[in-house]
């Protein structure tokens, strides 16, 4: 945060894409419209007014783990369809079309890194693959790297950003929650420790299983944490929603996350717990 | 398709065949119901089929939690409160004697009548119910009783209140105390197994399923709504989740189907009440003299292999 990064508004407002959609590098918060390296080289945080933009898992690796640390794992790993589903489009087009997009296997990145000279394992989500849903790929991945932390003594790091289960994946979805919370419980029994990060938005499957689990829970500022989203409460209930509703500063305020960590501050963050679960070494 | 399905029913069927004659006289009907389970499973079920089990799983006279505790539990005592913010009446905990022993009972409740119904939240538990469910899970592990768990919960309440005090927390910190405990756990779906709500009380050793009960990661009417972009399509988005009994054994999600009276458990309480009885009797046997580690081990294990995946696409 010491220097000033110096960006140029292209113009406020940029004419949305076909659909109505706003443009991904559109400011929801004020309308200020950047350029992709005025937003990377800011680790895609508005330098006018502070809103998180969402982070791809390889950008996030970039911003949490020291250079040419990481080590991927399990990057073969692929999903295949248990259900042969079919909704409006098959399932198998679906995960063929995100890794198409993302360039990524499935909804998690998991492997070896340090940050700040400190080993961790990371497990980083992918909101652009599926929407960071998670099926039986993303749950095993998540297993797997419990196991590495815990067989290397070191801490594991989840970053999370999720819509919640994988429905395309139907019940067998619904069991990586348990699945993950066992894995949780074996890497805690093992003396290892789990620190969630929490992104926009960690909802619904991924919440109520091991993001919530971690020794230490932080959110970015403006996450989205709710196991219900705000739609569907609103036209369940038609209860006049409060505007923060679900936002990582409601759980704050409700005792549900231990801090509120803008994404400057971090790296720094996530090495300062490293330093102290691991007694000062 | 429905191969390991049938492997699966088979192993029922002739476990059920070897339990000694005592259970009863009336087991040859239980054999003949598998049986015809096992028939229907070979053929794998209909979309009509699937959507009958989701009208029946939701049938307003099916027996719900507390008829069954009537007709399976002596001397049963209900817990209430989480002690920290209320009583959720879409809850119940308690213990009782079950055959002779001292067990924990959870389960979702729903209403019977509109007042009922209404108070009960129509089985749609906050994290009150989760924090009561709870306390019962550690009481059971303190004194080393088993634990039963009957899950019929549509989801976890979607409102305002249950979101400030943690409803995704309480889910998840419910699967992980389930995931400690070292005193056996037996899970049956008894009727709608819904999502999140339902698998924070099914992290169990054995987890059973009444045979027109459904196990969902969404309701029908949710998955059609998000996917096919239209609630109505819901019998539709059924036959693609597949949450009928047949095929949650045939994935491995359930151990065991239980068998229920002709025509669905809402037929005939006491019957439906006997055969759930036998089952979680027999599930019990099976783990006694298991150590506790090894319980807690090997229920982990379960859950680390559910549909595992070994091939890449």
């Amino acid at each position: 945060m010491s220097e000033r990064i110096d960006v140029s508004i292209e113009h406020k407002h940029a004419p949305p894409e076909d659909g109505g959609r706003p443009h991904p590098n559109t400011c929801p918060g004020c309308g200020s419209h950047y350029r992709d390296d005025e937003l990377d080289a800011n680790l895609r945080v508005c330098p006018q007014c502070g809103h998180h933009f969402p982070v791809h898992a390889r950008e996030r690796i970039r911003q949490l783990a020291d250079d040419e640390s990481f080590a991927e794992q399990a990057a073969e790993l692929r999903s295949d369809d248990p259900l042969g589903f079919f909704d409006l489009r098959a399932y198998t087009e679906r995960l063929a079309e995100a890794e198409l997009s993302t360039g990524l296997g499935e909804a998690i990145v998991i492997g070896r890194a340090t940050v700040d000279s400190l080993p961790c394992e990371l497990a980083v989500m992918e909101f652009g693959f599926m929407g960071g849903s998670m099926g039986r790929i993303v749950g095993e991945k998540f297993v797997r790297a419990c196991e590495s932390a815990a067989e290397r003594s070191v801490p594991l790091v989840s970053v999370t950003a999720s819509g919640g289960a994988r429905m395309q994946e139907g019940i067998l979805s619904l069991m990586q929650l348990p699945k993950t919370v066992c894995a949780v419980e074996d890497l805690h029994d093992a003396g290892g420790t789990l620190i969630s990060v929490m992104a926009h938005p960690t909802t619904a499957g991924v919440l109520a299983s091991f993001a919530s689990l971690g020794d230490v829970l932080v959110a970015e500022p403006g996450a989205l944490l709710s196991f219900t989203g705000p739609r569907v409460v609103q036209q369940t209930t038609r209860e006049k929603l409060p505007d923060d509703f679900g936002l990582a500063e409601s759980n704050y305020k409700h005792g549900h996350v231990d801090a509120i960590v803008p994404r400057h501050e971090l790296r720094p963050t996530v090495a300062r717990l490293l330093r102290l679960f691991a007694n000062g070494a | 398709m429905a191969r390991e399905a049938e492997l699966r029913l088979r192993e029922q069927l002739s476990r059920l065949r070897s339990l000694p004659l005592l259970r009863g006289a009336r087991l040859s009907g239980e054999l003949a119901r598998l049986q015809r389970q096992l028939d229907r499973i070979v053929e794998e079920s209909s979309d009509e089929e699937i959507w009958r089990s989701v009208e029946l799983a939701r049938h307003p006279d099916r027996p719900y939690t507390l008829d069954y505790v009537e007709r399976l539990l002596e001397d049963w005592f209900e817990l209430h409160g989480d002690r920290h913010n209320g009583d959720d009446a879409a809850v119940v905990a308690g213990l009782g004697r079950f055959r002779g022993r001292t067990i924990f009972l959870v389960g979702n409740q729903k209403g019977r009548d509109v007042k009922e119904r209404t108070r009960r939240n129509f089985g749609m538990a906050h994290p009150e119910g989760y924090g009561k469910a709870m306390r019962a899970m550690e009481l059971a592990d303190r004194h080393g009783f088993p634990l039963v768990t009957l899950v019929d919960i549509p989801g976890a309440y979607p409102g305002l209140t249950a979101e400030q005090r943690g409803q995704g927390g309480a889910i998840a910190r419910s699967q992980a105390l389930l995931a400690r405990l070292r005193t056996p756990v037996v899970s049956c779906v008894i009727g709608e197994g819904g999502s999140g709500g339902a698998i924070a009380t099914a992290l169990a050793d054995r987890v059973l399923m009444q045979e027109n009960a459904i196990y969902t990661v969404i309701s029908p009417e949710g998955g059609a709504a998000i996917l096919w972009r239209d609630a109505g399509e819901r019998q539709r988005a059924a036959a693609a989740f597949k949450p009928d009994a047949a095929h949650c054994l045939e994935l491995g999600v359930v151990d065991a189907v239980v068998p229920e009276p002709e025509g669905g458990a809402q037929a005939d309480y006491d019957e439906a009440a006997r055969l759930l009885g036998e089952a979680v009797a027999e599930s019990l046997e099976s783990f006694e003299g298991v150590s506790g580690e090894d319980l807690r081990r090997q229920r982990r294990v379960r859950f680390r292999t559910i549909g595992q995946v070994s091939a890449t696409r």
